[in-house]
């Protein structure tokens, strides 16, 4: 086997020249974009040592003194932080409540597109679900403020026209969260089922010709051919949302909240903006990005090694 | 075939609840149109629904008289076509190179790209990284920190995948280089998916505040979306006002609505056209690795 390889290698050398020759621009294609992973995505990892060190800003990352109690000190400190404490509760909270009410509501609106049978007005349907996912959360807020204004918007007008009373949907904590995930869906639902109708079209449509045959309705067909049709790609995506359980976005409770809602719309990534960007207190709020970041590394392996195990194919 | 009264039934509720969807999507912006086109005295009565009442435009005509909010506009469309254009072409370098089986250390480039959407370093490292850059207020920061997204990337990927070899492999048995592929075979074929990735970047840019509100101090440089936040709040909001020093330029709620208006019609009219594309680009982006 050796005197092999060893007779091989000659040839070998002139074909990796060869090769080289022949594909050395796509090396050279590729140098921009890797350094830029490496200088925007690697390099800020070294950083990430302050969450273990005090931060000083005389000194280099490397040169830092390690924190109190064995380098932990800023993760006990943001955790007998009730702030943080606060943020944690409405990350999970906020995030769960998307999880179930945001997540099957655009399979739902899928499965109903699927149904009309106007290709035009589905057409026009689609186009305008489509919108809110194009407008920011600054854009959605400044609505939403309009829409919902206690006295002089529009829905709480309608309310008082019909003789109810008015709802504080913005500034009373409860009925914030409602419209926050409101909201959510709102902008997302339309988008989402692109997605989902795109498995639909790849269904054999035989199988409904087959059912209609057994004499199955409308809804037997959505549930024993449609639904089973797109299992896979639910499955994908819900792995992948709750990997996101403990993610938090920054824009959408940023451009909603307000002072009289703090207690609910305080999540982590607003808590590091504050704690981080606006107190400098770096040392504590990297530590609770890099708390953040790990969990939400695990929970996406826990739950991609979860469906596997139920034998789907799983995000990787 | 012929379908059963049942069906039918069945089809006009299904159409009666997209027709709800439709208004649940487009009121909202209709009430704030009205009301951006309405005078002040008829909002203050709450005489404003869905038509505008006392039409005037006097709110647009302010709004385009302060010169700081009709800058923060130009401003943002200048970044927006800058940053599309670098990302487009970031996103196309990064992109083609991967599609080629033979090439040597692909799977280890794979790696330590899609590492870096499953694991980021967090804010403030960024934060951090920007300030040793001499980043931070400086426009540079608001076009290449988020330049190349893993995802748009991956989308490009599998758009390239689906272009048949024999082409590329016809044009290197007539002499050609990768690069000369690239230009003269696979950018002509890929318009769908270019467009529908500038779809993506430009509307990034557009609606994202959160870079500019981080790392950007100077009020010039400001985002649209940015400024456009410090305006609704400064009305709602008494503390913002004095944190940022805004002065909002004797606003009521109609001047609110026009600005509101003012920073969202530029994508309304765009997105809709490439449909087609962005569908498929969407499509795309669920093709694992």
């Amino acid at each position: 086997m050796k005197t092999v390889a060893l007779a091989g290698s000659p040839g070998r050398g002139k074909k990796f020249i060869a090769y080289i020759k022949r594909y050395w621009t796509l090396y050279l294609l590729l140098l921009l974009p890797l350094t830029y992973f490496i200088i925007f995505k690697y390099i800020p990892m070294q950083y990430i040592q302050i969450a273990f060190k005090k931060y000083s800003i005389v000194k280099s990352v490397w040169e830092m003194p390690w924190a109190a109690n064995n380098g932990l000190e800023y993760f006990i400190k943001a955790f007998s932080n009730k702030d943080f404490i606060n943020a944690l509760r409405n990350t999970i909270m906020l995030n769960f409540l998307d999880l179930i009410f945001g997540f099957p509501a655009p399979i739902i609106l899928a499965l109903l597109l699927n149904e009309l049978p106007f290709p035009r007005y589905k057409r026009v349907t689609q186009t305008v679900a489509y919108m809110p996912h194009f407008l920011s959360w600054v854009i959605i807020a400044g609505l939403a403020r309009q829409l919902f204004a206690p006295t002089s918007g529009l829905v709480n007008n309608f309310l008082t026209k019909i003789g109810l009373d008015t709802i504080p949907f913005l500034n009373e904590p409860k009925w914030w969260v409602v419209t926050y995930v409101f909201l959510g869906i709102w902008q997302s639902v339309g988008w989402n089922t692109i997605i989902y109708l795109a498995a639909i079209t790849a269904i054999n449509p035989e199988l409904y010709e087959a059912a209609e045959m057994d004499g199955a309705g409308r809804f037997r067909k959505m549930w024993h051919i449609t639904l089973p049709g797109i299992r896979t790609t639910i499955v994908t995506l819900l792995i992948l949302s709750l990997g996101r359980i403990l993610g938090s976005e920054f824009d959408r409770p940023f451009a909603l909240m307000n002072h009289m809602v703090n207690d609910v719309a305080n999540v982590i990534s607003i808590f590091v903006y504050k704690y981080g960007i606006q107190a400098l207190q770096f040392s504590l709020a990297t530590a609770v990005g890099l708390f953040q970041s790990v969990v939400c590394v695990i929970f996406l392996f826990m739950a991609n090694a979860l469906a596997k195990r139920f034998g789907e194919r799983g995000v990787w | 075939m012929i379908k059963s009264k049942k069906s039918k039934v069945g089809d006009l509720v299904v159409a009666f609840f997209c027709f709800l969807l439709i208004l649940v999507c487009l009121l909202p912006m209709l009430n704030v149109l009205a009301r951006s086109l309405s005078a002040s005295e008829a909002l203050i009565k709450n005489k404003v629904w869905l038509w505008p009442v006392g039409l005037n435009l006097d709110a647009y005509k302010l709004v385009l008289n302060d010169t700081k909010y009709t800058w923060s506009l130009v401003w943002t469309a200048i970044l927006t076509v800058i940053g599309t254009c670098l990302s487009l072409f970031m996103t196309t370098i990064c992109a083609y190179p991967l599609t080629y089986d033979k090439l040597k250390g692909r799977r280890i480039i794979n790696t330590i790209i899609i590492f870096t959407m499953y694991f980021s370093a967090g804010t403030i490292p960024m934060y951090l990284l920007l300030k040793e850059l001499d980043f931070l207020n400086r426009p540079v920061v608001l076009v290449v920190p988020y330049c190349l997204s893993v995802f748009n990337m991956i989308i490009m990927r599998s758009f390239f995948y689906g272009i048949p070899e024999s082409l590329r492999e016809s044009a290197e048995l007539d002499g050609a280089g990768p690069v000369r592929v690239l230009v003269s075979i696979y950018l002509p074929m890929s318009t769908p998916v270019i467009a529908t990735l500038a779809l993506f970047y430009a509307v990034g840019r557009w609606n994202g505040f959160s870079d500019s509100l981080m790392f950007m101090k100077k009020r010039e440089y400001y985002v649209i979306q940015h400024l456009l936040y410090l305006i609704i709040n400064s009305m709602s909001n008494i503390e913002v006002t004095t944190q940022e020093g805004f002065s909002p330029p004797g606003l009521s709620e109609t001047l609110k609505s026009a600005t509101v208006m003012f920073a969202t019609v530029p994508i309304l009219f765009v997105y809709p056209w490439l449909q087609r594309y962005f569908i498929t680009g969407a499509t795309l982006g669920a093709i694992k690795e």
